[in-house]
């Protein structure tokens, strides 16, 4: 550690965000490729099934009772799935628009991973100043739905690239339907800054540590906030522009293989950061009512970012169970449910917000 | 006909408000998941582990049987692949120089006699067409091999898988009827 004690205090800076870059990267990683053996596993459950429990690499083997237990519960199943995506074919279709069709992955995937990293995923580790977010920025939440406002870019274009109906019809119900309940979303948002009255989601996190969770100053906002964040990570009930059923799966019927992969990867990356999100905003980020100040121990920093995955895992698991509990929306209702209700009820939560601020508590 | 209409009521504001269908909803799904996650009561068969009972009557590949005494019970009438709709059974009869019947007074039987499970559609009209009752439909529903050659059934394979299956032994009666025919005084059966 000496050796990085005698560097100046920007290399070091960049030393140690670019640890944090492929830290939090690899575990995300790490998150999607379980995310989405959790919705196989859950579904299976909830559909009476077993879910994926073959894939056994040679080592469970030699492992005595626990190998077949987690072959059972499908621990291994994730890697296969990603092996099996890196070696499809991948199929370009004579008739799509190829510089978008390869691009639009790439712009579905990133936004993803990019609003990951304002979140407060911990207090701070070893000393004070490590403070474990990427980017400190004062105007985070301004940039969160900067770059998530993106990610609908990703399936416009590869609705647009694929030239086919299904994928176009898709793109055009996603950018409907995201640009419609960002608007919600924003304006839940703005109640809770009110209340906080910081932009930094740090100090939001302080603010919740201090006077308890949002949810419950904000339980409105937060509500809105769910409802806003399945629409935005098109999952069920309002995954319209995917929608197997109807749409053959929407804006990636074209695709395969691995630009496949990074659509699939970009929604549930987009499920993790809206969940990330959702617990800093609402559920006191890292802390716990009794575990509030920040870490002076390493190990107590491990123990707010475990906090914080906690906290994650529940929010996905709500975000799974979901999806089998409601039908898809018909175009029309979601339309409805977006304009005609969120958007007047955020509204009026932000005016609501503004007279309890300024006559009852100061 | 009297036609019954049925009366759609409007929506309550707390039914509009989506939340009876949520707590419903989740209320079935709860449901499921505890009985297969908590108490393992899934409806999943796992195959290749747990095997299914096959059904009386159901027609899986079709074997060649052997009669009581294990003799081939085919006499090569070739019916069976006159009457195959994907044309599947393929016989070679013995020809006029061609190997006796296993079955004494039986004309003849087969010289060879192919099924080609790749082609079969499982109809089960060769069982019925058969007049000797020398083929059946079996319970063998899973069949795998390495190559199409290897699927398609030599009748050594057909006649080792199909079994026993006896029956009344026609032509052994003839047989038994003419040989009391030649004995004097005649004494009929």
């Amino acid at each position: 550690m000496n050796f990085f004690d005698y560097l100046e205090p920007t290399t070091q800076f960049v030393i140690f965000s670019a640890v944090k870059i492929l830290i939090v990267f690899g575990v995300t990683m790490t998150f999607v490729a379980y995310a989405v053996l959790a919705e196989r596993k859950i579904s299976a459950w909830i559909q009476d099934r077993v879910g994926p429990n073959r894939t056994a690499p040679p080592i469970t083997k030699y492992i005595p009772i626990l190998g077949p237990m987690l072959v059972r519960l499908g621990i291994f199943q994730p890697m296969a799935d990603g092996l099996k995506f890196l070696l499809k074919e991948d199929f370009t279709p004579a008739y799509v628009r190829k510089v978008y069709f390869w691009l639009a992955p790439a712009i579905a995937v990133i936004p993803a991973f990019l609003t990951l990293a304002v979140i407060p995923f911990g207090s701070t580790l070893g000393n004070p100043d490590n403070k474990m977010v990427i980017a400190d920025l004062n105007v985070g939440i301004l940039y969160t739905f900067g770059i998530v406002s993106l990610g609908v870019y990703g399936i416009v274009l590869a609705g647009y690239a694929a030239n086919s109906k299904y994928p176009f019809l898709g793109g055009i119900r996603s950018s409907a339907q995201m640009i419609s309940y960002e608007i919600a979303m924003g304006m839940s948002v703005v109640a809770v800054f009110m209340v906080v009255g910081d932009l930094n989601l740090g100090s939001v996190v302080q603010y919740q540590a201090k006077h308890g969770w949002m949810v419950f100053h904000q339980p409105l906002a937060f509500i809105i906030f769910l409802i806003a964040a399945f629409a935005e990570t098109n999952r069920l009930p309002f995954d319209l522009p995917e929608s197997e059923s109807e749409l053959v799966g929407g804006y990636h019927t074209e695709y395969s293989s691995m630009k496949f992969a990074l659509f699939f990867l970009g929604e549930y990356a987009a499920m993790i950061s809206a969940s990330a999100m959702m617990v800093t905003l609402f559920f006191g980020g890292w802390t716990l009512p009794f575990l509030s100040d920040p870490a002076s121990s390493l190990l107590g920093g491990l123990l707010h970012i475990a906090i914080f995955i906690a906290k994650l895992v529940v929010l996905l698991v709500v975000f799974i169970w979901v999806r089998w509990m409601l039908p898809r929306f018909r175009y029309d209702q979601l339309m409805d449910l977006g304009w005609r209700r969120f958007i007047p009820l955020a509204l009026g939560n932000i005016l609501a917000t503004a007279l309890v601020l300024a006559f009852i508590s100061p | 006909m009297s036609t019954k209409i049925v009366e759609r009521k409007p929506l309550s504001f707390f039914e509009n408000s989506y939340l009876p269908t949520l707590v419903s909803g989740l209320k079935v799904t709860w449901k499921h998941f505890r009985k297969t996650a908590l108490e393992g009561q899934s409806l999943t068969m796992e195959y290749p582990e747990q095997k299914w009972v096959v059904p009386q009557g159901y027609r899986g590949a079709p074997y060649l049987v052997k009669d009581q005494e294990g003799d081939t019970k085919c006499v090569s009438c070739q019916l069976c692949e006159f009457v195959c709709p994907p044309k599947a059974i393929r016989i070679t009869p013995p020809g006029p120089n061609g190997a006796p019947a296993d079955r004494r007074n039986a004309e003849k039987a087969p010289a060879e006699f192919e099924i080609n499970m790749l082609r079969c559609i499982f109809c089960g009209l060769c069982q019925e067409v058969c007049p000797e009752e020398a083929i059946f439909l079996q319970k063998d529903y899973s069949l795998t091999g390495e190559s199409r050659e290897e699927m398609i059934y030599g009748k050594a394979r057909l006649l080792q898988l199909g079994g026993t299956h006896g029956g009344i032994q026609k032509w052994k009666h003839k047989l038994e009827e003419a040989e009391a025919q030649e004995v004097f005084p005649v004494r009929t059966p």
